[in-house]
C-alpha cells in the first residue's frame, strides 16, 4: 500500500506543477473538473486484477513507472519521417500532435465547409470556450475509471472537431498522435472532442504511432457526440512502438437516428487497453463496431466495449477479430446492455480469435444484460487455430506451408481491413500484415 | 524425361504379363500400408499407371478409396507404415504436399474446402506460379493469367463472377466440383487424382466434369478416378478398373469390369479380400 501511495504521489506532484503552469489558460469550469478528477484518481488509484473490469489486464508496469510529462520536441527531424503514418496523397485535414501537443508546422489544413472546426483543443479553449464547456468531460466519466480521471486532470491538448448542423465534410479528418522517445519514460494524455450537429457527416481517423522504440505511455480519451441524424465514420489505428503502453477510452453518445461506424485496429504497444463505450440515447440509432487486434511476442491487448441500448428501435453490430502469436495475450470483453425501455432492439456481437501459437492466450467474454422483452440479441465467440483442412487444400495446389499459413491468417483479418474504405490505410495494413506474417509469426 | 538418353533405352519391367517401357510409367504404388490414429486402413495396395492412361478405383464406402487419394496427395493425418510410391521413378512419400503438387500431383477433393477471404483467382495464380517456378518457367503476369484462365473457365462452364469470390465459399455442390476440374485444367498436373468428383452431381454437371477430364487427357498425363458409381465411367472411358475392398485391390480389369460391378455389386468379390 505504501508503494501504491508513492505511485500516486508522482501524479499529484506533476498535477500541482501543471496546475500552476496552466493557471492562466484553464477556464474556471475546467479547473474545477481537473481538481475533481485528480481527487477521484487519488481515491481510485490504479486498478488491480481484483477489479472485474481489469481481471485479465495488470497495469502494474504502468503504475510502477514514474512517467514524466511528455514534451514537444521537433528538433532534428523532418516531415518526411511521417510518410509512413500520414494519409499520403489523400486530400484530407491532418492534425498532427507530437507527444500530446498540437504541431502547427506538421499539420496540414484541408478543405472544410463553413462553420466546421478542426484544430487543437488547447486553442479552442480560447476561441470556443462555450462549446467546450457544453461538452468536454460530460460523456467520459472519471468517477469510475482511474485512467480517464488522470486524463481529465491532465487535460491540456488534443483534437477538437466541430460540425455545425447539416455540415458534410467529404475529406477525411486525420488526427495523428506521434510519440518520440525521451531519456526518461514520458506520459501524454491526449484529449479529443468530436461534436457533430444534426444531419452532419464526417469521416474521422485517429492514429497513434510511435516513431522510436522507447518506453512511453499514451493515455488517451476521446468523446464523440453524434447529433440527430448525423453520420460519423471513425477509424482508430493504434501502432505504438513495441515497448509503449497505450490506454484509451472512447466514449460515444448517439442521438436520435444517428449512425456511428467504428473500426478499431490495434497492432502496436506492449500493454494495450482500449475501452469503447457507445450510448444509444434515443430511438433509431445505428451503431457498427469492428475491431482487429494483432499481437505477437509478449504483447498484451485488451478490448473492452459497451453498447448501451437505452431506447427502442436501435440496432448494433459488432465484429471483433483477434490474431495472437508468440506469447501474446488478449482480452475481449463485449458488453451489451438493453434497457427496459429499449424494445425492438436488434443487437449482434461476434468475436473471433485465431491463436497461431501454443503459448498465446485469449480471454473472451460476451456480456448481455437484457431488461427488455421484445428484442433480438445474438452473440458468439470463437477461438481457433488455422483450419488444417484449408491448409492441406492450399498445399495440394503447390502453395508452401508458410505461405499457406500467411494466406489463411491474412484472409481472417481481411474481413475487417476490407471495411476500411480509406485506400492508403487499407494498403498499409495489407502490407504490414503480409510483411509481419512472412516474418514467420514472431512479431506481428 | 524424353531428353534423358538413359531412360530412352527401354528397361523392360513386367506388368500383368506385358512388357512396359520404364519411361512409360507415371505412377507406381507398391504394397502401400497406411493407417489413421493407429488403425490400418490400407493393407498393401499395389497399382501401376502408365502415361496416357485413365484408371478407375472403385469400391464401397469405407473401402479406403479416399484414404488412398489423400495419402497420395500427402495428407498428414495418415501415416504410411509400409510400401513405396513412385511418380515417374521419384519417391513421392518423402515429399510434402506442396512438393508433390509441384512435381505434378493434383488431388480433386471429394469435399472441396471453403476458404473465406481468399479470392479464387488470387489463390489459383499463387498456386500456378509456385508450380511454374518449380518447373523453371517464368511467372505469369496478371494479363496472361487472366486470358488463360478465361479460356479454361469456359470449358467447365464456370461463371466469371465465381472467379472473384472466395475459394468455394457459398458455391453449390456442383460448382465446387467444377471448380476442382477448373483448377486441374489451369495447373496442368502430370497425374490427376479425382476423389469422387462425380458424387452429388446431376447429369448436366456430370457431363461438364467428364468433358473437362476428357479434354485434359493426353499422352504425357495420367488420371486416377476414385469413384463409387459406374455412371461416371459412361462418360470417361477408363483403361483399367480396380476394385478396392477393405484396403486391398482385389480385382483389376478392363472397362467392362465397371459394368459387372454395377450389375453384381461388390459382394461376390468379398472372398478375395481375405
Amino acid at each position: 500500500m505504501i508503494e501504491l501511495k508513492e505511485e500516486r504521489n508522482v501524479y499529484l506532484s506533476n498535477f500541482a506543477s501543471l496546475e500552476k503552469r496552466l493557471k492562466e489558460k484553464r477556464p474556471a469550469w475546467l479547473r474545477a473538473f481537473c481538481k475533481d478528477a485528480i481527487s477521484c484518481f487519488t481515491e481510485l488509484g490504479f486498478p488491480t486484477t481484483r477489479d472485474e473490469d481489469w481481471r485479465y489486464t495488470s497495469v502494474a508496469p504502468i503504475a510502477r513507472t514514474a512517467f514524466k510529462p511528455a514534451v514537444y520536441q521537433v528538433n532534428g527531424w523532418s516531415p518526411s519521417r511521417l510518410a509512413d503514418v500520414t494519409l499520403g496523397e489523400v486530400a484530407c485535414t491532418q492534425l498532427v500532435f507530437l507527444n500530446g501537443h498540437f504541431s502547427q508546422e506538421l499539420s496540414s489544413p484541408g478543405k472544410l465547409p463553413e462553420g466546421v472546426k478542426a484544430g487543437s483543443l488547447a486553442s479552442a479553449l480560447d476561441s470556443d470556450g462555450g462549446l467546450l464547456e457544453e461538452h468536454l468531460a460530460r460523456y467520459a466519466s472519471y468517477r469510475r475509471n482511474a485512467f480517464t480521471a488522470l486524463n481529465t486532470a491532465f487535460v491540456e491538448d488534443g483534437a477538437f472537431v466541430y460540425l455545425p448542423k447539416d455540415a458534410v465534410v467529404k475529406e477525411p479528418i486525420h488526427l495523428l498522435f506521434l510519440s518520440t522517445a525521451s531519456k526518461d519514460p514520458a506520459v501524454c494524455h491526449p484529449r479529443n472532442l468530436i461534436v457533430a450537429g444534426s444531419s452532419a457527416q464526417a469521416t474521422v481517423i485517429e492514429s497513434y504511432a510511435g516513431l522510436d522504440s522507447g518506453v512511453y505511455f499514451t493515455n488517451a480519451v476521446t468523446e464523440i457526440v453524434a447529433g440527430e441524424q448525423s453520420r460519423i465514420d471513425h477509424t482508430r489505428l493504434q501502432r505504438e512502438s513495441e515497448r509503449a503502453f497505450h490506454v484509451a477510452t472512447m466514449e460515444v453518445s448517439q442521438r436520435r437516428d444517428s449512425a456511428f461506424a467504428s473500426r478499431s485496429i490495434s497492432i502496436g504497444g506492449k500493454l494495450v487497453r482500449n475501452d469503447l463505450n457507445v450510448l444509444l440515447s434515443a430511438e433509431g440509432c445505428d451503431c457498427m463496431l469492428d475491431g482487429l487486434y494483432l499481437a505477437g511476442g509478449e504483447q498484451h491487448v485488451d478490448n473492452h466495449t459497451t453498447i448501451d441500448h437505452a431506447k427502442p428501435h436501435c440496432s448494433s453490430r459488432e465484429l471483433y477479430k483477434g490474431i495472437l502469436d508468440g506469447k501474446s495475450t488478449g482480452v475481449f470483453n463485449g458488453k451489451i446492455i438493453v434497457r427496459k425501455d429499449a424494445q425492438k432492439t436488434d443487437a449482434r456481437q461476434t468475436n473471433n480469435n485465431l491463436l497461431l501459437s501454443e503459448e498465446s492466450l485469449i480471454n473472451t467474454k460476451p456480456q448481455l444484460e437484457i431488461l427488455a422483452d421484445d428484442v433480438k440479441c445474438t452473440h458468439g465467440a470463437t477461438i481457433g487455430q488455422l483450419d488444417e483442412e484449408a491448409l492441406f487444400y492450399l498445399r495440394t495446389r503447390g502453395i508452401g506451408d508458410a505461405a499457406a499459413r500467411s494466406l489463411l491468417t491474412y484472409a481472417f483479418a481481411s474481413e475487417i481491413i476490407g471495411r476500411i474504405r480509406i485506400q492508403p490505410i487499407q494498403c498499409r495494413l495489407d502490407l504490414l500484415l503480409s510483411r509481419s506474417l512472412s516474418k514467420g509469426h514472431e512479431t506481428l | 524425361m524424353k531428353n534423358n538418353p538413359q531412360s530412352e533405352i527401354a528397361i523392360g519391367v513386367t506388368l500383368g504379363g506385358e512388357i512396359v517401357r520404364r519411361e512409360m510409367r507415371m505412377l507406381e504404388i507398391k504394397n502401400l500400408h497406411a493407417s489413421v490414429d493407429g488403425s490400418e486402413i490400407l493393407h498393401g495396395v499395389t497399382l501401376k499407371i502408365n502415361r496416357g492412361e485413365i484408371h478407375a478405383v472403385m469400391g464401397p464406402n469405407g473401402s479406403g478409396k479416399s484414404t488412398l487419394a489423400k495419402v497420395l496427395a500427402g495428407h498428414q493425418g495418415y501415416e504410411v507404415t509400409k510400401g513405396e510410391v513412385l511418380l515417374q521413378d521419384r519417391d513421392l512419400l518423402s515429399l510434402s504436399p506442396e512438393e508433390r503438387a509441384r512435381e505434378g500431383i493434383f488431388l480433386g477433393f471429394q469435399y472441396p474446402v471453403e476458404i473465406p477471404g481468399v479470392s479464387n483467382m488470387y489463390f489459383l495464380k499463387t498456386a500456378l506460379n509456385e508450380i511454374r517456378k518449380h518447373r523453371g518457367l517464368e511467372e505469369l503476369d496478371a494479363m496472361d493469367f487472366l486470358a488463360m484462365v478465361k479460356e479454361k473457365m469456359k470449358m467447365v462452364n464456370i461463371d466469371e463472377s465465381l472467379a472473384n469470390r472466395s475459394v468455394n465459399e457459398g458455391f453449390s455442390g456442383g460448382e465446387k466440383k467444377r471448380n476442382e476440374i477448373f483448377q486441374m485444367l489451369v495447373l496442368e498436373p502430370k497425374l490427376a487424382i479425382l476423389d469422387e468428383t462425380d458424387s452429388g452431381l446431376d447429369i448436366d454437371a456430370l457431363k461438364i466434369v467428364a468433358n473437362g477430364v476428357n479434354s485434359f487427357r493426353r499422352e504425357d498425363r495420367a488420371i486416377l478416378l476414385v469413384t463409387h458409381y459406374q455412371r461416371l465411367l459412361s462418360y470417361i472411358t477408363p483403361d483399367r478398373v480396380h476394385v478396392l475392398l477393405d484396403g486391398r485391390i482385389v480385382k483389376s480389369g478392363g472397362k467392362e469390369l465397371a459394368l459387372e460391378l454395377e450389375e453384381k455389386g461388390y459382394g461376390w468379390l468379398e472372398g478375395n479380400a481375405a
